[in-house]
């Protein structure tokens, strides 16, 4: 069961939502997943420990030119100039390469062969508690994190509760987590801007099929702007965290929410359950995995 | 010798475009005779990523021998090395006006990129 913690606008709260969220699941196989490569955090917060780290790497061409005859096939299929004809010369771009390795099948004379760029790294851990993290770190100067947010889920086992720590935004990486997640958690700011950001968000989800449900964070007291989108848009609010000085506060020193304040922690497990409530009720429909 | 200058408008008296991967036109130049020549570049005005590299395909195959425009990013500049031609950045005006400059010896050749890649 694999749970995707968005938002769209940055700073609503997504890692605090993930990694408390983990923390009041009273069961053993749940694992979190740091997707938001640029910049991970939920580390700072699960704490794990016996890290193990891996380097990350995707193929790009290297031409052998004593084979190369200069055909350009492999500059026809390429859609990012990735590889190039310039001037009777073979040139190439492994920051512009998306690793799809047309120009090595194109290649008449089997010129084009495989190189490899260092996209950054996994690491893996589990805290005291048994909570399993696993999180990509794009390397510093590295532009294309979705091979990397991919890698990074293709550790989920899908057998247990997988929460995944989403990037912001809309486009390829925040995708790229979404993609073929059993449900989406959008994590909303009462705010115009938070709103615009949630709606992009939610009409990306409407062409992925993931079913969608929105909390709001620091909320006010009275409904407002997100409660009034989500009624029209049929979109159920799961929860809603009060705003809170002291929150904001045991957060910024990387300690969970659930640890320190009883009634975050009651908030948190509401949430897990009426989750774990819909994930089952879809599972019995079938509808989970399609 | 022949140039290009990137260019806003299809005539000398159009202001250099700034831009060099997604300059509006490329104005191919004899700095001799006046005479030129208009190249699109609309196919690269759209494209999400890569529009230096090709910008740089483009006045490649013209065959000239510099490129006079704003701002040259590394990946175009890489291009242009490569076929041998030489780039200069940062000037503004017309594209005559900057011709007759070139033509005063009052413009230098950049040694490199003068602005970094973007991503979209």
């Amino acid at each position: 069961m694999i749970i995707t913690i968005a938002s769209g606008k940055g700073g609503t709260g997504k890692t605090t939502v993930t990694v408390n969220l983990a923390a009041s699941i009273n069961r053993d196989d749940v694992t979190v997943f740091d997707c938001d490569v640029e910049e991970p955090n939920s580390h700072i917060f699960i704490k794990p420990e016996n890290i193990s780290s891996e380097p990350i790497s995707v193929m790009v061409p290297k031409v052998d030119t004593q084979r190369c005859t200069l055909c350009g096939a492999c500059e026809e299929i390429c859609q990012f100039s990735a590889i190039t004809l310039v001037a009777k010369r073979i040139m190439t771009f492994p920051e512009m390469c998306h690793s799809c390795r047309g120009c090595e099948m194109v290649c008449p004379e089997d010129a084009v062969k495989e190189d490899s760029r260092v996209l950054g790294s996994v690491h893996q851990g589990k805290n005291a508690r048994g909570i399993d993290l696993t999180w990509g770190e794009l390397r510093v100067g590295e532009a294309m994190s979705p091979p990397l947010i991919s890698q990074v889920k293709d550790r989920i086992n899908p057998g247990g509760i997988a929460l995944v720590d989403a990037p912001p935004g809309t486009s390829c990486p925040a995708i790229e987590a979404l993609r073929s997640s059993d449900y989406a958690l959008l994590v909303a700011e009462p705010t115009p801007f938070g709103l615009n950001d949630l709606a992009l968000t939610v009409e990306a989800l409407k062409k992925l099929k993931v079913p969608t449900g929105i909390v709001i964070n620091r909320a006010d007291d009275a409904p407002g702007i997100v409660e009034e989108y989500a009624k029209k848009e049929g979109i159920e609010i799961l929860q809603r965290f009060p705003f809170s000085r002291e929150a904001a506060s045991i957060c910024s020193r990387g300690k969970l929410l659930v640890n320190e304040m009883p009634e975050m922690k009651a908030l948190f497990q509401q949430l897990f359950n009426r989750l774990n409530q819909l994930l089952t009720e879809s599972k019995e429909a079938g509808e989970v995995g399609k | 010798m022949k140039v290009v200058v990137t260019s806003s408008g299809k005539d000398l008296d159009a202001d250099l475009d700034p831009r060099f991967g997604r300059a509006k036109y490329f104005i191919v130049v004899d700095t001799k005779s006046m005479d030129f020549e208009v190249k699109e570049n609309t196919q690269n005005l759209n494209l999400p990523q890569g529009a230096g590299i090709q910008a740089g395909k483009t006045v490649a195959e013209t065959g000239v021998e510099a490129v006079l425009t704003g701002n040259c990013g590394p990946k175009a500049f890489q291009v242009l090395e490569t076929a041998g031609i030489h780039v200069i950045t940062g000037i503004q005006g017309t594209v005559k006006g900057v011709v007759e400059k070139f033509n005063a010896g009052e413009l230098s050749y950049a040694g490199g990129p003068n602005v970094e890649g973007h991503w979209v």
